[in-house]
Formats: C-alpha cells, sequence, structure tokens
C-alpha cells in the first residue's frame, strides 16, 4: 500500500484556485511522484491536470481537500496545502520560471 | 480611453467597431481508422504535440525576450494545456476505444472540457478558457496541417484586431468590410502593412498588447497617421478624428484633380508613374489614382490558400483583366516571388534557417519549371489584349537570368508551334533586388529591355536587416549612402546599356525620396495607387535639374539620417507642408 496523505485547506489566494495560482499548483503537483487528487465538495480533479484544476472553480474562501498518494504523499500534501493556504504565494513564486 | 502605440503601417484614419480576428475552428471531420492504424494515429498526435510545444515555447521565448515575462507567463499555461495527463490520456484512450481519426477526438475533448467551464461564472476562467481554445486550435492546426480563415464574410465594417495577419488574410480584406486593422507584431515594411497601404486600409501594426487590451465591439479609433491606436475613446477625441477624417478626404480629393495631368517636371521632363497590386480587382484603383499602368504586379496571390496549383488559365484570365483595364498603359507581371514570408500552401516547401537566402523566387521557378512555364505561358497569351511586359524577381547573376530567359523562349517556341498568338516585342526585365546583381548590372543589361530595382530586398540585403525585427528597424534606411550608391550604379549602367530603369520598393513612393530617384535619372517610379497622387505632385513641383543638384549633394552627406533631413527639408521648399502634415499637428493639439 502506498502511503496516503490528506489535508483540508482554505483557499486564502484572492485569486482562487484559477488563473495562475491553478498554473502553479499543476505545475507543483507535477514535481511529485505522488497521484494529487483535490476535492470540493463531491467534485474531485486531478491535482496534474491544469483542465480539472480550473473546472473545479475554486474561489477564494473555497475548502477544498488535498489529497496524494505514494512516495512522497506527505510532503506533497504539506507543500501543496501550503500553496493554498498562503495569501500571495502565487504572485511570488508565479515569476519564477 | 485607452491609447496604444505602434508603428504605422498604412496612413489614413478609421473609426468603429473593433473585431478580433482569431481563427475559427476549422471543419474536422471524423475519420473511422483501422484497429492497425491506432499506432500511427498516437504517432500523429505526438508529432503534433511536440510541434505545438515547440511553436509555444519559441512565442514564450519571444514575448519574454520582447515584451515581459509577465506577458510571457501566458504561454506557460498554454504548455501546462499540453502536458495535461488527464487531457492525453483522455485523448489516446479515445483513438483506441473509438478508432476514430486522432484531430477529430482532440477537438470533441478540447469541447467538453470548455462546456464545463462555460457553466462556471467566472472571470478567471473566461481567460483560461481561451487559453485552451488557443491550444486546441493550434494543436488541431499542426494535426490538420492547415492555416486558413478569411476577412472578406465580415457581416458589417469593423476594424480588425488581430495578434497577427498574414498576407493572404490581408489580401481577403479586399472588398470586404474592413475599416482599418492593427495587430500585435509586424513592422513597417511587412508584406502585410504593403498589402494594406496598396489596399488603402488604415493600419497600425506591433502595438503588442491590441489582442489583450481589446475586445470585439469596442470602439477603436486608428490613426495610420502615427501609428496610434485609441481604445474607447472618449467623445472629444472620436470628435476630434472625424473632423480630421473629413479633413484627409478633402485632400484627397485635390490630390484627385491632378489624375489626367502626366507625371511631368516643370521644366518638361516626363517620368512613367505607374502603380503596384497584387490583386486584378485593384487595377481599379489604378486608373482612379491616375497612374500610368501597373509597375509591379504580384503574382503570389494565385498560389495561396488553396490545396492545388493555379492553372494556366486562371493565370491568363486574371493578367487578361489586368492588361486590358489599364487602358493601354503597360503591364509588368513580376514571375511568381515565393519565399521569405510568402509561401506555398500546396507545394512541400521545406521549413529553412534563412528563408530569405533561400529556395525562392527565380530560383525556385528556375528548379520547377513545370510551374514557371505554366505562369510564363499565360502571360504570354495574355499580351495580346494590351502592352505586358514580364519581370523576373530576386536574379543574382547573369546564369540565372539567361536560363529563366531560356525557359521563356522555349514557352514562345511552343506557342508558335501551336500557332498561338502572343505579342513577339514582349519585354522582358530583370529585378534589381540582391546586391550582388546591382554591382554586376553592366552583365545583366544586354540579356533584358528594363531593370526594376526592388529596394525593399536590396535594402535589406545590402545593410543586413531583416525588415520584420522591430528590434533593428532602425537599420532599415533606404537612404545609407551605400543604397544610395548602388541605385545610381544601376542607373547609370542601365542608362549606358540602352534600357530603361524603374523602381517597384516602397522608397518610391516616398516623395522625398522620389525627389531624389528623379534627380538621379530614374526612368519609372511604381508604387502603392493611393501614393501615386502624391508623388505626381512632387514630380509636376520641380525640375529636372533641381533635383539633379539635390541629389548631387546628397551624394556628397555622410549618413541615411542626415540624407533623409536634406531631402524632407528639399521637399518642403520644393512642395510646401503636406497637407496631412498639418492634419497631423492638428491631432496632436
Amino acid at each position: 500500500m502506498s502511503p496516503v496523505a490528506a489535508r483540508v485547506v482554505v483557499i486564502k489566494n484572492p485569486q482562487g484556485l484559477h488563473a495562475r495560482p491553478a498554473a502553479l499548483f499543476v505545475r507543483t503537483a507535477n514535481r511529485f511522484g505522488s497521484r494529487v487528487t483535490v476535492s470540493k465538495g463531491r467534485q474531485q480533479a486531478s491535482g496534474k491536470s491544469i483542465m480539472e484544476i480550473l473546472t473545479l472553480a475554486a474561489n477564494a474562501g473555497a475548502k477544498v481537500r488535498v489529497e496524494a498518494t505514494g512516495d512522497d504523499a506527505e510532503e506533497a500534501v504539506r507543500v501543496l496545502g501550503d500553496l493554498l493556504e498562503a495569501e500571495t504565494g502565487a504572485e511570488a513564486e508565479g515569476g519564477a520560471r | 480611453m485607452m491609447t496604444l502605440r505602434g508603428v504605422p503601417a498604412a496612413p489614413g484614419i478609421a473609426i468603429g467597431k473593433a473585431y478580433r480576428f482569431d481563427h475559427e475552428e476549422p471543419l474536422v471531420p471524423r475519420r473511422p481508422i483501422t484497429a492497425k492504424q491506432v499506432p500511427e494515429e498516437v504517432r500523429r498526435f505526438r508529432r503534433a504535440l511536440e510541434l505545438t510545444r515547440d511553436q509555444l515555447q519559441q512565442l514564450q521565448e519571444r514575448v519574454g525576450r520582447e515584451i515581459g515575462a509577465k506577458q510571457a507567463e501566458i504561454f506557460q499555461a498554454h504548455l501546462l494545456v499540453l502536458e495535461d495527463e488527464v487531457f492525453l490520456e483522455k485523448v489516446l484512450s479515445a483513438i483506441k476505444r473509438e478508432k476514430v481519426g486522432v484531430e477529430f477526438l482532440v477537438m470533441e475533448v478540447v469541447k467538453q472540457y470548455l462546456q464545463a467551464l462555460a457553466k462556471i461564472d467566472d472571470e478567471y476562467l473566461r481567460e483560461r478558457m481561451s487559453d485552451i481554445r488557443d491550444v486546441g486550435r493550434r494543436l488541431l492546426r499542426n494535426l490538420l496541417g492547415i492555416e486558413h480563415t478569411t476577412l472578406r464574410q465580415l457581416p458589417e465594417p469593423v476594424i480588425v484586431v488581430a495578434h497577427d495577419i498574414s498576407p493572404s488574410d490581408t489580401a481577403s480584406m479586399h472588398g470586404g468590410h474592413v475599416l482599418g486593422f492593427v495587430t500585435d507584431v509586424g513592422g513597417r515594411t511587412s508584406h502585410t502593412a504593403i498589402m494594406a497601404k496598396s489596399l488603402e486600409i488604415p493600419a497600425v501594426v506591433g502595438l503588442e498588447m491590441a489582442m489583450s487590451q481589446i475586445a470585439t465591439g469596442d470602439t477603436v479609433i486608428i490613426d495610420g497617421f502615427h501609428g496610434a491606436v485609441f481604445i474607447k475613446p472618449d467623445q472629444a477625441t472620436i470628435r476630434r478624428y472625424q473632423r480630421a477624417q473629413v479633413r484627409v478626404r478633402e485632400q484627397g480629393r485635390s490630390l484627385n484633380k491632378l489624375r489626367d495631368l502626366p507625371a511631368e517636371t516643370v521644366d518638361g521632363h516626363r517620368v512613367t508613374l505607374a502603380a503596384n497590386i497584387e490583386l486584378a480587382d485593384e487595377v481599379a484603383s489604378v486608373v482612379s489614382h491616375g497612374a500610368e499602368g501597373v509597375g509591379l504586379y504580384r503574382t503570389e496571390f494565385f498560389y495561396m490558400n488553396r490545396p492545388d496549383l493555379p492553372s494556366e488559365e486562371e493565370h491568363y484570365l486574371a493578367y487578361k483583366k489586368v492588361i486590358e483595364k489599364t487602358g493601354g498603359h503597360p503591364v509588368v507581371i513580376r514571375t511568381l516571388d515565393l519565399g521569405g514570408d510568402k509561401f506555398l500552401s500546396q507545394l512541400e516547401v521545406p521549413r529553412e534557417m534563412n528563408p530569405y537566402l533561400g529556395w525562392r523566387a527565380i530560383r525556385f521557378c528556375l528548379a520547377r519549371p513545370d510551374i514557371f512555364k505554366t505562369q510564363l505561358r499565360a502571360a504570354l497569351r495574355a499580351s495580346i489584349h494590351g502592352k505586358m511586359k514580364l519581370m523576373y524577381p530576386m536574379i543574382s547573376g547573369l546564369e540565372e537570368l539567361q536560363q529563366a530567359n531560356q525557359c521563356l523562349d522555349e514557352v514562345k517556341q511552343q506557342l508558335r508551334r501551336k500557332r498561338v498568338p502572343f505579342d513577339e516585342q514582349v519585354e522582358v526585365g530583370a529585378m534589381i533586388e540582391v546586391p550582388s546583381a546591382a554591382l554586376s548590372c553592366d552583365l545583366l543589361a544586354p540579356e533584358v529591355q528594363f531593370f526594376s530595382i526592388g529596394t525593399n530586398d536590396l535594402i535589406q540585403y545590402t545593410l543586413a536587416v531583416d525588415r520584420a525585427n522591430e528590434k533593428i528597424a532602425y537599420l532599415y534606411e533606404p537612404t545609407h549612402p551605400a543604397v544610395l550608391r548602388m541605385i545610381k550604379q544601376i542607373i547609370e549602367t542601365g542608362h549606358q546599356a540602352g534600357i530603361w530603369v524603374g523602381m517597384c520598393g516602397e522608397m518610391a513612393g516616398e516623395p522625398a525620396f522620389a525627389l531624389l530617384l528623379l534627380g538621379l535619372g530614374l526612368d519609372e517610379f511604381s508604387v502603392p495607387p493611393a501614393l501615386v497622387p502624391e508623388v505626381k505632385r512632387l514630380v509636376r513641383s520641380v525640375t529636372l535639374e533641381q533635383a539633379r543638384v539635390i541629389a548631387e549633394q546628397v551624394l556628397g552627406l555622410r549618413t541615411g539620417r542626415e540624407i533623409e533631413r536634406f531631402l524632407q527639408a528639399r521637399l518642403q521648399e520644393v512642395v510646401g507642408a503636406k497637407d496631412t502634415d498639418d492634419i497631423v499637428a492638428g491631432l496632436r493639439a
């Protein structure tokens, strides 16, 4: 059984989980080997798919659950959760390529 | 109100509603495949993904370099879509499951996502949707190997806003509802700008931000004199430009009075003032502007936006129309000048590192005599309907010219054998637009009846400046002493050999430069139809002697800028301040 980690976070970034924050989230998720899912209510999206993340339409203030399955699950959930909770994280890291 | 500044590509003022010209959805058929073909479809998909990724990365890099890192980030989102595992998996599994051509599946899957996103009312998502749509289209175009939309069928008069407009799209504006157009890329002498000038559509290019700032339906003013674009202008600005528009029209009418007068200097020296055209339809504006014939009939558009090659009959009918409608004045047909930024859709011309130095124009024609001779046959057949001349583009040396003439002789022989009538006296010319041809034109002169100087390429090749690159556009100087010396030499050599020398480049259409060219002894000026009256006014305002003295003085100056300033000052003395300058000054106030 692969390790599973999960965390519920409230999105703080005023842009919600779209636009650049979504791109940043997906890029960050892609760095991990674990499978990453993000769910909002009954909707679930792959954390590595920009299209699915966008269809979640998670605005600022939305409560989402980040779940990762794999060897680096814990690390993934920590980093991605922090990202969603950061108010300006996307702005700070968005410019770095 | 927001103001954007770009490169003025075609003069004039346009006021109207914006229409964003995004490339339309291509038609994608549902094409069944066999189980055996599945691996090949998967490979096609992967190749298209790779190609699309390369294109986007190049775009991103260029935007990052030329505009800014922030703007370049847009493409990051595009790239993410291409790397989207879920998306890719959906397409790949559908290929295997449904056994349908991948292009249809790409379209379907993209559509599904867009439909899902469309249900969510959110401003940010609208932007993301356009990203996904863009990538989807790009991917589809790469899969289908197409790129074609048209501006001909617009429902109402609009100002077209686009990232870029290909010369063939520009061509499709003709006779349509395009009041003017603005683009994010491009320079003053791009073929798009040249076309806009000849179609008399006000245009500003190189705006960089038009697509991101202008929405369909926004009121927009184009000031094609200054390269300014006003988005959602206030009432005062609209009124100011409406007044200016009226004055531009009045001024046009006063120049029109020159229409039926000859291009003759005060002391009676006649030159030929002809016009450049691209489409047979434009011949009407050649006549209405008082040009004496066509000095450059570009023929590339026969070949564009179609799956097959044009037939001899198509060429013939278009040539016949143009020749008949110029009222006995000559029409100079330039043979196919493929290459550079003009490509043929139906020929698999490999992408080149250096297209302007590559397999183009006469080089291409000599390698494909079948295509070349079809055109030559059509032109010769049309020659009996009036006065037709032929010229070859991009001649770089004697052998090429002789080979081209050899082809022409063979076609003539053929026609004689078949007793097809043509004008035995047809004049043939060489375009002088490569420095090697300019410097050895004494060797070329015995083979032809005229030279036509193509300044756009001659300047670009002589100064080693890519005329479409905004960064170095300032180096593109028609008045550079090296360029002027070459022009002088071409004219003198031509005259010594007893042939006439014309010019069909942009340079001939600038009154200040035309003044110099007149003094250098140029025999024929071929310019966009709209510029004919102004050049005519200049010619009719000076004596040949005056122009000669000015040319003499110019040859003693040392920099392009100095020469340009000098010529502008002389022009002012000769014709007085241009009316457009008044209008322009008024607009600044």
